[in-house]
């Protein structure tokens, strides 16, 4: 088996330095959103919904493209962010933001699988006990809402390691910077004398693969136990 | 504690109409299930919005459509008990305890919670997580806890119908004697007629979604009399029983009375159906049935085909329930004497 070299050590360390923070990112608003579409009536819950979910089905290139349109040079966020002196575009803030939306309807599914689950009358017993309405949303539906957070964490910070076809196109590859595991082993696998060094990548990611589901697993028997 | 409502909630074909003034500590709302009783209680809460109408609680509105007010939950100081306990599983007793507690403005926190716990007889139970109680227990919990919210109006909701009889009758006393405790005036909610009578007053008597009548739990007992299978449940409070040649003599006022099961306890509840007592014009020669009780006739009373016949026993209440030619054939007018006969068997002995 062929040693990493430096550029593989990068890649490591960026892919779970994307996917760390891709996940943290995306808790509060993951958080908020499940909240909002399990417990709040509005007009357009579907529309919402629809939206939330649409990376799921699109392909991640896609995705991407729509992304380098927003945050592109010319793009109507890009734009404003450019004036500030924020630049996006092949950063490494671009291939998080890019994990973070592909993998941001599995956080919320797994989320609003657990808080369909909390019991309607817990949270009329909250109110009823004096609770105003974001009281009870922290001391019974966020603590009842562990189980999702982790389960809905775990998913999405294993997806953003996978994550490929939307960082490609708004965070390029570039060695050291944005070229994440999927990205290094893109560039080993195109290139005929560089199987090994491929292969040796996809062991590193086979491995931090288990290493997650395994901690998932230990944390969801743990949780199962406490309750 | 004086309420008045009158709203109006539709859901799709079923309709809610409420319109009355109810004062008293112990009021009962009963029905069966699908006559409103649930969505009555969560309009008082706030939790559900009637269309229209207004709601005051000791002259204090909680929810106008034509004034535009309408109180949040945890503005109304109003606290349920829910047919499922409903304690928060990642919290331990304690901590469910103290939930309301915690939210209580500091001029309201009146209820001592030693003093709680010590009637509710929570003391070796509050570190633990409320997963592992037993039903009886979580059901006490979960009474503690929204008494401790120290509520204007506690609101229990059928609290009793996911226990079983041994656990219903065990709670009921604690039901009762907190809230006189801590002097919290109750809305109870059920379709037992039963426990109308152990825990209620005044009663809502509510029927596909419109009120029925506003009457005594007792009263409501008799009405229903005529139509139930179960006829009209007499109540007797007995002393302590001794065995007597195979049964248990239970002193009853000045009577006493022949069960053949019991057990040597210092006061006991039992429950005799109206149904299960005949009704002799003279002495019988010799009859099986191991009571015989002589009896005055204070008064007669209608429901369905059948008539009541409430008799005044050595002191004590009894109602028998007979039909029209069995009142004329025996010639039963108030005040005239009659004989009582109930098998020792015919009894039902309530858990202590």
């Amino acid at each position: 088996m062929t040693p990493l070299s430096p550029t593989d050590y990068d890649a490591i360390r960026l892919s779970l330095q994307v996917a760390v923070a891709a996940t943290l990112l995306s808790l509060p608003f993951g958080f908020a959103v499940a909240y909002l579409v399990t417990f709040v009536k509005f007009r357009g819950k579907v529309l919402l919904e629809v939206f939330i979910n649409m990376p799921l089905t699109l392909p991640p290139v896609v995705v991407g493209y729509f992304l380098l349109l927003l945050l592109g040079k010319h793009g109507w966020l890009g734009n404003l962010l450019n004036e500030a002196g924020i630049r996006l575009i092949f950063t490494l803030k671009a291939a998080v933001i890019a994990s973070a939306i592909v993998g941001f309807p599995l956080l919320v599914r797994s989320l609003r699988i657990c808080m369909e689950g909390i019991d309607p009358q817990l949270i009329s017993a909250s109110r009823t006990l004096g609770a105003r309405w974001y009281d009870t949303l922290l001391s019974v539906i966020l603590p009842l809402s562990v189980p999702g957070l982790t389960a809905g964490s775990s998913l999405m910070f294993a997806r953003s390691l996978g994550e490929f076809g939307a960082t490609i196109i708004v965070a390029g590859n570039i060695p050291g910077v944005t070229q994440t595991i999927p990205l290094a082993i893109y560039e080993y696998a195109s290139s005929p004398t560089s199987e090994n060094m491929a292969l040796t990548l996809c062991l590193v990611s086979v491995a931090i693969s288990i290493v997650v589901l395994f901690l998932h697993e230990m944390m969801a028997k743990k949780m199962a136990q406490r309750s | 504690m004086h309420l008045y409502m009158t709203s109006h909630k539709s859901f799709g074909s079923f309709s809610l109409s409420t319109d009355f003034t109810v004062s008293g500590d112990r009021i009962g709302i009963f029905g069966t299930s699908g006559s409103g009783k649930s969505t009555l209680v969560s309009m008082l809460a706030g939790l559900t919005d009637p269309d229209s109408g207004e709601i005051l609680l000791n002259g204090d509105c909680l929810f106008s459509s034509a004034k535009r007010v309408n109180l949040r939950p945890e503005q109304r100081r109003i606290a349920m008990v829910f047919q499922q306990h409903c304690l928060f599983p990642h919290l331990n007793v304690r901590n469910n305890l103290l939930y309301g507690f915690k939210r209580c403005p500091s001029e309201l926190r009146t209820i001592d919670i030693d003093t709680l716990v010590a009637v509710l007889k929570l003391d070796g139970l509050l570190d633990r997580g409320v997963t592992n109680l037993s039903g009886g227990e979580k059901q006490r919990v979960a009474l503690g806890r929204a008494i401790l919210a120290n509520p204007r109006l506690l609101l229990m909701d059928e609290p009793l119908s996911a226990l079983d009889d041994a656990l219903r009758f065990q709670i009921i006393p604690y039901l009762k004697s907190v809230s006189e405790k801590f002097d919290i005036p109750y809305l109870f909610i059920s379709h037992s007629l039963l426990e109308m009578r152990l825990m209620t007053d005044t009663v809502l008597a509510f029927e596909k979604g419109t009120m029925t009548g506003q009457t005594t739990s007792d009263q409501l007992a008799r009405n229903r009399m005529g139509l139930s299978s179960v006829g009209y449940i007499n109540l007797l409070e007995l002393g302590r029983s001794a065995p007597i040649s195979g049964l248990f003599a239970y002193p009853w006022g000045a009577s006493q009375l022949l069960l053949s099961s019991g057990s040597e306890q210092n006061e006991s509840m039992a429950e005799l159906s109206s149904k299960d007592i005949i009704l002799f014009k003279h002495h019988p020669e010799a009859i099986s049935a191991r009571n015989l009780l002589e009896c005055s006739v204070r008064s007669l009373f209608n429901s369905g085909r059948k008539v009541g016949v409430v008799m005044d026993c050595a002191g004590n209440t009894l109602i028998a329930e007979v039909v029209q030619d069995a009142v004329d054939e025996l010639g039963i007018t108030p005040g005239c004497t009659i004989y009582a006969a109930i098998k020792a068997s015919a009894f039902r002995m309530l858990p202590n």
